[in-house]
């Protein structure tokens, strides 16, 4: 290798070294899912970065809700979120698409009965 | 799928006004365009704190000092939720500052102007927040799932913005003569530049086509433009203060107010890094961002002790 080319590919792989370090000094991605009032399921509200959980959830406080927006928060790293993949989607909900019989309005009942 | 049918099936979710989630399919250059979109509204948010950063310290009364350190905070809070939502897509959020670090990302010119008096708390409030609620409100229904949502929650939050912003003009051009000519001056000063935000006109916008094709822009910049200067004219009559053009003109036909040019090489001029605070506002970002890197390493340092230390106690016990 010539000795410019042989300079070149190590700057690259200075770069590229310190890039692999800028990237671990991102903090971790957090889920935040936020309860809006007692008696209510937490709902997804968005992702920020946090060092820890315990930061995680004092940032979520002022990024969403600054409005008293909730009563609870939850939050998870987004690496432990295992979701299902859109491409299966025919497999996985089409079964109950000929089921209609799981519903109330499959059956039919006599006017006299008022309440059922 | 083969690739030609997973450009089908996108492009009937984009028909019939189906979402796109991130674990989609989507062709490169919609996720390449959304990013480039939606990392250049999260930093437009957070530069977009510098100007006003400069007034909390010299508000008028404590309870313009709390409004305008709730409309800094929200503004923060909307660069997040806009980072997070282009994170999505598969750019890391160092990615995105080393890129507005850099200055190859872009973010609104419009910060590239100076605030001198308090009146331009006002003008920028009523104009500029005016502006990006008009731009921001069709997005809502944007074909990214994560964008859009963005977008709601920043929509729901920006009219108290633009509302405190017409409520300090209102003060002022309701108050002495000279607290009046404060207020126009703000509004003669930052008129033009507000226009300008909407983007080049239609003619020169050569993306538009495709990007309202994908639902990620729903109104053209003129469309949006127009909007803009209609109600904008109704607005400064209630201020009795005068807009800034002298060729505006109620147009019977169209059913619109005809304005005067727009001088795009000051635009151009602005957005190449010429404008009046262009290196001053990348400065302090850059700064802000290097002073803080010993905070984060400290706070990660923390949290990786603190996890050890769990996990010791966890394997004694």
């Amino acid at each position: 290798m010539p000795a410019k080319q042989q300079k070149r590919t190590r700057i690259v792989y200075i770069i590229m070294a310190q890039q692999e370090i800028t990237k671990k000094s991102e903090w971790p991605l957090w889920e935040v899912f936020i309860r809006s009032k007692a008696g209510l399921d937490h709902k997804h509200a968005g992702s920020l970065h946090a060092a820890d959980a315990q930061m995680a959830i004092e940032n979520a406080r002022d990024v969403y809700t600054r409005r008293m927006e909730g009563v609870s928060i939850w939050v998870v790293e987004s690496k432990n979120i295992h979701a299902s993949d859109p491409s299966e989607a025919n497999s996985l909900y089409d079964p109950a698409n000929d089921k209609i019989y799981r519903h109330p309005t499959f059956y039919n009942l006599p006017d006299e009965v008022k309440y059922m | 799928m083969t690739v030609h049918s997973f450009q089908e099936h996108f492009d009937s979710l984009i028909d019939r006004e189906i979402s796109i989630e991130p674990k989609d399919w989507m062709p490169d250059d919609y996720r390449k365009t959304l990013i480039r979109q939606i990392s250049q509204h999260a930093h437009s948010e957070i530069v977009g704190m510098l100007p006003e950063g400069n007034w909390i310290t010299r508000a008028p009364s404590l309870r313009r000092k709390a409004v305008l350190l709730a409309k800094v905070q929200d503004e923060a809070g909307h660069g997040l939720y806009l980072y997070s939502a282009a994170e999505t897509l598969g750019i890391s959020r160092d990615e995105m500052y080393d890129q507005l670090h850099s200055g190859k990302a872009k973010y609104s010119s419009i910060f590239n102007y100076p605030t001198l008096t308090w009146a331009d708390m006002g003008a920028i409030g009523w104009l500029v927040d005016g502006a990006a609620i008009m731009n921001q409100v069709p997005l809502c229904r944007a074909s990214y799932g994560p964008y859009a949502r963005a977008m709601v929650r920043v929509c729901k939050e920006e009219s108290f913005h633009q509302r405190q912003g017409f409520e300090i003009m209102l003060t002022l051009a309701k108050g002495t003569e000279i607290q009046k000519k404060m207020a126009q001056d703000a509004f003669n000063r930052w008129w033009w530049p507000s226009l300008m935000m909407f983007g080049p006109p239609d003619a020169e916008s050569p993306n538009t086509a495709q990007s309202v094709r994908w639902r990620i822009k729903r109104l053209t910049n003129d469309e949006l433009r127009q909007k803009f200067v209609d109600v904008t004219v109704e607005q400064a009559k209630v201020l009795g203060l005068d807009m800034p053009d002298k060729d505006l003109k109620w147009n019977e036909e169209r059913g619109h107010y005809d304005f005067g040019a727009i001088d795009w090489e000051e635009f151009k001029n602005v957005v190449k890094g010429n404008g009046p605070c262009n290196k001053q506002r990348l400065e302090t970002r850059k700064q802000a961002w290097e002073e803080g890197k010993w905070v984060r390493d400290a706070a990660m340092a923390h949290a990786e002790k603190r996890n050890a230390r769990k996990k010791e106690a966890a394997k004694a016990a």
